[in-house]
This record gives structure tokens, sequence and C-alpha cells, in this order.
């Protein structure tokens, strides 16, 4: 089945093309089919794959293929070619389950836009391009669905181009992005060139891996880190974070696919892709964890102080993102793989709950302006409940797994260290408030809404509900592939994917001093993991009272007393302004970079361009006309003149001639 | 005494000689028709010289030449004096120093 | 064969003949004079070839020359008739002087290279004797129908053209 594999990115392709070029004698119900059918069959080919492979030993879950020739230039040649192996099969299986599920959400919430086929074909475009990206067997093909998503990211952010906000908020994606991948290629030259001075001309995987150690240390840093620049843009990382929160002006379910489940974790696949690069950076890794965590802990923060729930989510995003950056930073590559999973589940619902409240709500986003709506749209609220509980990190659900692999790999990895694991604890607290912050205010207390509004709050249509409820069910589910043996699991992903990321690590040595709670146990004779299961288990313990801590702060402060929030705003009015504004980066960036790079362009055309250039083009010309105007003179018209010019040549002529004569 | 054949120099010279009358006809005539007839005897200089080349080194290409040249000189002559005549009817004169058609 | 003597004195009168009507046609002023002075020019000229074994070509020079060339321009310039404008005024004219003399430059740089001249071309098949033997024109004619046929049929199309170009030049136009 596995030779299959191209069939995967090619099914939304043929998609794309049957909506783009015939989509106008559609109707519109036809064109939602063949959107969804095409993502569904990428699907399906992925779940048989999935199920070979499933009954092949390890080592031999891999296949590549090539479909032909791309790039053939002396040594270097670069093909069109797939792989599918234990990491890519999971990212297929992410993106064309959610995408599938977000497709047909898609056809009920954009069911009344005039832009129906439009959104569709963009939609299956992305999709496409996305697979492209996770099936590539080499960079460059990658680098082409990388900037295939961006380009889709920008359509779909600008679908509502009336909108002044809408294109902008695609322009910026777009132009922030752009430097992201402009590091991304001068990493992927840096390596061509590398590796080329040694005399081996590839981007192909499986020959970097093999070839890997030829780069020394010093070259593997700035690689890794141009890289990891392209990761930030795509992912959206401090200093390149400022795109996604924008993006939210497209439709909800492009959001939700794109802006959370998908397109943002390419940067967290890259990393786990190429993680025989970055094991050989250690720098690279503690700047990938320390950028993770601080854009985890302060889109953490700027989340609590945002009224949008679009936007909330939107820094939600980015936080989660940054604590699977986190994850890779450490060397637990599965643990973030493993996050990005649970996090396309529950934040993909979390979106298509927005959108199904936006839908409720005559497209009300602002939750000081809603509440109560538990009664009105009971499965958006239970499937929202769902999401929230599993993202703050309540046991039993999906986000509690993932989450706590990644603090603990944190801390317990040679590269790990405590107050990694302290600050993201800390971060997985805020996490819980501000999430919860927002379901209270939206569907629990008084409702906010006008009175029209309030008449027309429906349940959404069930081709809206269906997909909610089955990311619900993948929430709660989704975490147990990956129980820690501490529970009594075995964490099948991250066996699954050993074969790519090597085996997994024992906890490291300074784990050991921490085990004073060992003595404690030993008498019960709970140590049967060793010394370091005391440790994590009371480190598990503490992340999920701080999660449950963080929610009771929010039941505390929006349902028990609303005044509390309140007052603290108009006390601690500058702070909370600031954290409101986003700590005002934006303006930051607009100062420094956008009027900076238009005063230098001002100064340039005022000096450099029309001075210099034009004048010297303008001199030029005007040089030409004075000589011409010069030379014109002899072009008297008179033929005796032009005979006398030649004659004057033959005279040269001839001059020349018999003095050859010898 | 035995006179010596005639040298070849003397047709070249004597090809020179005419072809510089014509040339300085070209030169200094102000009226076109007599610049055109002082071409025609540069032509006819040159086809001197052919046709002694060809004679001193046993050829008749020479001789190809130069009933080339007559030809191209017939046609010359048609157009050309046919544009004499045009320029004559536009302007009222052929005096060389009034036409500059082609004052750039 | 002509006597070498008998060869010299055609040269030396045809030679004469050919330069002083030469420059006698260069400084008239009427251009009919002109016309007949460049007549006489070119048959002493055709005499010439008469002695350079060019028989054929003596009489074509005659013929296409003399005859056709000039009487065009003969017609021409009676066609014209313009005595007034045609009677050139004597003006002397300083930059043409000057004009003069370097063209005579160029006459003295051309003798220079003749008199430094070795005729070393590799001499041909057809001596005088084969001519004699066959005919002149028909050698001629057998080389030009034989060896220049395609620039024999070239020459014919120009020259087709040429009587076309010259009518459409000529035309009167009506309106």
């Amino acid at each position: 089945m596995a030779e299959y594999i191209w069939l995967i990115p090619v099914f939304p392709a043929i998609g794309f093309l049957i909506n783009g070029l015939f989509g106008r004698s559609f109707a519109k119900g036809l064109t939602a089919w063949v959107a969804c059918l095409s993502v569904f069959c990428s699907f399906v080919v992925s779940a048989l794959i999935f199920a070979q492979f499933l009954n092949l030993p390890a080592e031999a879950r891999v296949f590549e293929m090539t479909a032909f020739d791309w790039i053939v230039s002396g040594d270097f040649s670069t093909k069109i070619g797939f792989r599918i192996d234990a990491l890519s099969i999971i990212m297929c299986l992410v993106v064309t389950g959610v995408g599938s599920l977000i497709h047909i959400y898609s056809a009920g919430y954009m069911h009344e836009d005039p832009g129906f086929r439009r959104y569709f074909t963009y939609l299956n475009l992305f999709v496409f391009m996305m697979l492209i990206l996770v099936t590539a067997d080499n960079l460059l093909l990658m680098f082409v669905g990388w900037e295939g998503v961006g380009l889709c990211s920008y359509l779909l952010i600008g679908f509502w181009y009336e909108k002044d906000s809408a294109a902008n908020a695609g322009k910026k994606a777009f132009i922030v992005n752009r430097i992201g991948d402009f590091g991304f290629l001068l990493g992927m030259f840096l390596l061509v060139s590398t590796l080329a001075a040694k005399g081996v001309w590839t981007l192909n995987y499986a020959e970097l891996q093999a070839n890997a150690h030829l780069i020394g240390p010093c070259l593997a840093i700035p690689i890794t880190l141009l890289f990891f620049v392209g990761a930030t843009g795509k992912s959206a990382q401090i200093p390149l974070y400022v795109w996604l929160p924008d993006a939210m002006e497209g439709p909800t379910p492009v959001s939700s696919l794109i802006h959370a489940a998908t397109m943002v974790t390419a940067g967290v696949y890259m990393i786990a892709r190429l993680n025989f690069f970055f094991v050989m950076a250690p720098t690279t890794m503690m700047v990938v964890t320390v950028i993770g965590l601080f854009t985890a802990f302060f889109a953490a923060t700027m989340g609590c102080a945002q009224y949008d729930i679009k936007r909330v989510l939107a820094y939600s995003t980015v936080s989660q993102l940054g604590f699977m950056f986190v994850a890779v930073g450490v060397g637990a590559y599965a643990a973030g793989i493993f996050h990005l999973m649970t996090h396309a589940f529950f934040k993909g619902l979390l979106f298509l709950g927005a959108g199904s409240v936006m839908h409720a709500m005559s497209g009300e986003l602002d939750m000081r302006k809603m509440g109560g709506l538990w009664k009105k749209i009971p499965i958006t609220y239970g499937t929202f409940l769902v999401a929230c509980l599993a993202i703050a990190g309540v046991p039993g659900l999906s986000g509690f797994f993932s989450k706590d692999e990644i603090l603990w790999k944190a801390f317990s990895l040679d590269n790990g260290k405590f107050w990694y694991m302290a600050f993201g604890m800390l971060t997985a607290g805020i996490t819980a408030f501000y999430m919860f912050r927002m379901f209270f205010n939206t569907f629990h207390g008084e409702c906010r809404a006008s009175e029209e509004v309030k008449h027309h709050i429906h349940e959404s249509p069930k081709v809206m509900t269906i997909p909610l409820m089955i990311l619900a069910v993948l929430s709660i589910v989704g975490g147990y592939v990956g129980v820690p043996h501490l529970l009594g699991g075995s964490n099948r992903i991250e066996q699954w994917l050993e074969p790519i990321f090597g085996a997994g690590h024992q906890p490291a040595a300074h784990v050991a001093s921490w085990s004073f709670f060992n003595n404690a146990y030993a008498s019960s004779g709970a140590t049967a993991h060793g010394d370091e299961a005391a440790t994590e288990m009371t480190l598990m313990a503490i992340a999920v009272l701080i999660g449950l801590l963080g929610i009771f702060v929010a039941w505390f402060f929006y349902i028990k007393n609303p005044e509390i929030p309140k007052r603290f705003v108009k006390r601690y009015n500058n702070f909370f302004t600031l954290v409101h504004n986003k700590y005002y980066v934006d303006e930051i960036y607009g100062f420094i970079f956008v009027k900076g790079l238009f005063g230098l362009g001002k100064l340039c055309k005022s000096f450099f361009d029309e001075k210099i250039i034009d004048g010297a083009i303008n001199g030029v010309a005007s040089l030409m006309g004075g000589v011409g105007s010069l030379i014109r003179r002899v072009q008297n018209g008179l033929v005796q003149g032009y005979a006398f010019a030649m004659i004057i040549g033959a005279i040269f002529v001839i001059y020349f001639i018999v003095r050859m004569i010898p | 005494m035995m006179l010596p054949d005639i040298p070849q120099n003397l047709y070249y010279i004597l090809g020179a000689v005419l072809f510089t009358i014509g040339a300085v006809g070209v030169i200094t005539r102000r009226n076109a028709i007599i610049v055109f007839m002082c071409v025609e005897l540069m032509l006819n200089a040159v086809n001197l010289t052919f046709i002694a080349s060809g004679n001193f080194l046993n050829s008749l290409d020479g001789v190809m030449f130069v009933f080339f040249i007559m030809a191209v000189a017939a046609g010359e002559a048609a157009v050309g004096l046919a544009i004499f005549v045009l320029i004559f009817r536009l302007k009222g004169t052929i005096n060389i120093d009034d036409i500059h058609l082609l004052k750039g | 064969m002509i006597a070498v003597g008998f060869k010299w004195f055609i040269f030396s009168a045809m030679a004469i003949i050919a330069v002083g009507s030469s420059l006698m046609m260069v400084t008239r002023r009427n251009p009919i004079h002109s016309a007949l002075w460049l007549i006489v020019a070119f048959c002493s000229l055709a005499g010439i070839y008469v002695l350079l074994n060019a028989t054929f070509m003596a009489l074509a020079q005659v013929m296409v020359y003399a005859g056709a060339i000039m009487m065009l321009v003969l017609f021409v310039i009676m066609l014209i008739h313009l005595e007034s404008d045609l009677v050139e005024k004597a003006k002397r004219s300083f930059p043409k002087a000057i004009g003069a003399i370097i063209t005579i430059l160029l006459f003295v740089q051309v003798a220079a290279g003749i008199a430094a001249f070795q005729n070393v071309g590799k001499k041909g098949a057809i001596t005088p004797e084969v001519m004699a033997a066959a005919g002149n024109a028909q050698v001629v004619g057998s080389m030009l129908y034989g060896k220049y046929a395609f620039a024999f049929e070239v020459a014919s199309v120009l020259l087709l053209v040429g009587i076309v170009g010259a009518v459409v030049l000529a035309k009167r136009v009506r309106n």
C-alpha cells in the first residue's frame, strides 16, 4: 500500500483542479462534496498505509519513491520524491483527518458565503500543499509545500478581501512569513554548499542523515539556527509571531485548519524531521527551547487580556506551539510530535467551537457580549468544555498526557533544566486560567447580548456539530497513544517514532539529585520504575494541581466574584492596557521596521535614486543628446560630403594595404 | 631595338587616373547628372583594371565581373535617372548643393 | 597577333584620348557636352579592351555604355531641360577645392601601391591562344551560361526590377 503514497497529495490536487476549473458550473453541494471527498480519500490512503505499517517491523516502516527528476545540474540532483515513515504518516493522518472534519464543517459554516467555491478551492490547494510538505523526501520539495501553504494562508486570511483589515492581515502574514522563509532558504543554501564542499550533493533526508557527520559542529549551529528562523516564521514564535493573531481575520474554519491544527505546526515538523542536524548543535537546541518557553509564556499572558474569542485562541495557539518547541528543543522530539497531534485535535475543536458560537451569535466575537449560552447550544458547549479541559491538562484527556510528557522531558533529559519545567508549569497554569476565563465568560453567567441577537441564538446544523463531536472524542482518547510508563502505559507514540528519533532517553543524572521524595516511596515499594519515578509522579501531581488551580481562579474571578477582575483592571490600568495591547509589539515593530524601512526607502528615493541613479541616467541621456546634436551636423544631407568621407576612408584603407605590401 | 610588351602597371595607372578624375568630378561638380556620369567613369576605370588583371592572369573572371558591373550600372542608370527626374519635379532643381533631403 | 609597336601606339593614343576626354567631361559646364565627352572616353576604353584580348567586352562597352546608358543620360538631360539651371555658375568653393586636392592624394596612394605591386597570381587556363582558337564571344558565352549562369539570371531579374522601378518612379502622377 505504501507505494501509493503519491496518491495522498494527488487527491486534494484533483479536488483543487476540479473546483478551480469547473466550480462555476457546479451546485454548491457538489463543490462541497468534491472538496470533502478528495481530502477524505487522502485520509483513507493514509489510514491504509498506517495499517500496513502496523504489521511491519519497526525498521521496515519507511518507504521512499521517486516520481521523477526535478532539477538536475551537474552533480546536484533533486527529485520529486515522496517518503512515508513513522513521522510523516502521523502528520498525514492528522492533516487529512482533521482536514476532512474541517472541510465537512466548512460546508455548513460557509454555506451562505458568496465565495463558497473559491473557499473550497483554496482549502483543497492548502491541503495539497501541506501534504506535499509532510510527504516530501527532500528539503527542496518540502520548501515547495512550505511556500504553498504560506500562499494559501495568505489567500484564506484575506478571503474577505473587501475588508481592509482582512487584506492587511493577509499581507502581514505573508510578509512576516517571508522573513522566516528567507531564513529557511539561507539555511538550505548553507547546508548544500557545506556538504558540496565535502563532495556530497543532496537534499534528500535519508542521504542528509547519512552524511550529517560531514558538517562540523561550528557550521551545524548557523545552519540549524537559520532553519529555526524559518520555523519561527511559519510556527509563529518570537520574534515572528505577530502575524498569527491577525490571521483570525479569515473564516473560522481556516483559523482552525491552518492556523491551529496543521500549517503552524510545520516548523515543529521540520525540526523533528531534521533532528539529526539539531542534535549536533546544542546551542541551537538551547535557543529553540528558550524561545519556545518565552513564546509560550508571553502569548499566554497576552491571552489573559483579550476579549475576542478567536484572539484568545490565537494566543493560545502561539503558546502551545511554544510548548512544542520546548519539546523539540530539549530533544524530546516524540513528545513534541505527540503534543502536535493532540493540540491539532483540541485546538481545531476549540476554533470550530468558536465558529459555532459565532454562528449562534450572528457573528459576534466579543466575550463581553456573551454569557449563559450553555443552555441554548448544548453540543457546542459540551465539546468546547472537553477541549478546554484537554488544553488545561486535566488528567484523563489528551492534553494532559502530551503536556506532561513535555514538562517531564524538559526537566529530565540531558539538555533539560529545572527552570524550563517550572516556567512551563507556570505557563500551563496561565493557560488553564485564560481558557476557562473565556469559557465561563462565553457559556456561563448572565447573557449580555442584545435582544435581537438573543432571540436568534440557536444550535448549529448537524454538518457542523458532528465534526465537533468527532474531534471531542479524539481530544479525549488522543492522549492514550502516549500514556507514560509511570501510569502503566507503554508510551506507544515514542516507540512508534523510535526509528526516526532514536530510542527513548533515560532520565539524566541531574534528575537523581531531585529524588528526595524517594525515601518516602521507598518504604511503600513504589520505586519499581527506578529512582526517578517518584520525582516524576510528584511533578505530575504538581502540574495537575497548577492546572486545576488556574481553572479554579478563573471560576472564582468570573463566576463567583465578577467584580474582582473589574477592580483589578481599574487598579492596574496601565499594566492591563499594556498586556491588552499585546505589549505594543506590533507598534514597536511598526516603528522600528516598517517606519524605519519607509524612512530608509524615502532617503534612498530622494537622495540615492533621484540624485545618483536618475542623475546618472539623465546625465547619460543628455550626454548622448549633446553628442548627437554635435554629430548631427555631419549629416548635412549633402551627398558630396558623404562621398568625400568615403574617399578619406578609402585613403586610410589603401594606406594600410600599401604598407602591407612587402 | 625591341620594345617590351606593355607592362600591366601602365593599365592600372591609367585606371587610377580615370578613377581619380571621376572622383574629383564627384566631389566638385554641382550638377547631379554630371556627378552621375563621373560615377560611371569611376566604374569604367575599375572595369579597366578588372579586364587588365584578367588578361594578365589568363582568366575570364575579370570579364565576367565587368559584365555584371555593366548590368548593375544599367539598372543604376535607369533608377538613378528616374530619381533625378522626380527630384527635379519636387524641387525644381538638380543642383546637389540645394538638395539635402537626408539632412539630420 | 598585333605587333608590339602598334600596340604601344594604340595604347598611348587611347589612353591619352580617354584621359583627355574624361577631363573635358569633368570640366564642361554644359551637361550635354559632358555626356558627349564621356561617350568619347568610353569608346577609347573599348579600344584598350581590344588590346587586352577582350573583344566581346569592347563591343559590349560600346553598345551598352556608350550606346544605351549615355543615351539615357542625354534623354534625361533633355527631359529636365532647364538650361539656366543645368549650366552651373562657375562658383569657387573652398571646401570643394580641398576635397579635390585630397582626392588627388588618393591617386598618389594608389599609384604608390601600383608601383609596389607584383602580380603573383596563378595563371589561368584561358590563354590568348585558346581564345583565338575558340572565338572570344564563344568562350565568354560558355562561361557566362555555365559557371556564372545563376549570377546571370540574378542580373536579369535586377534589370527587370530596374526597369519597373524606373517606370514607377518617373511616371507622372495625375491628381
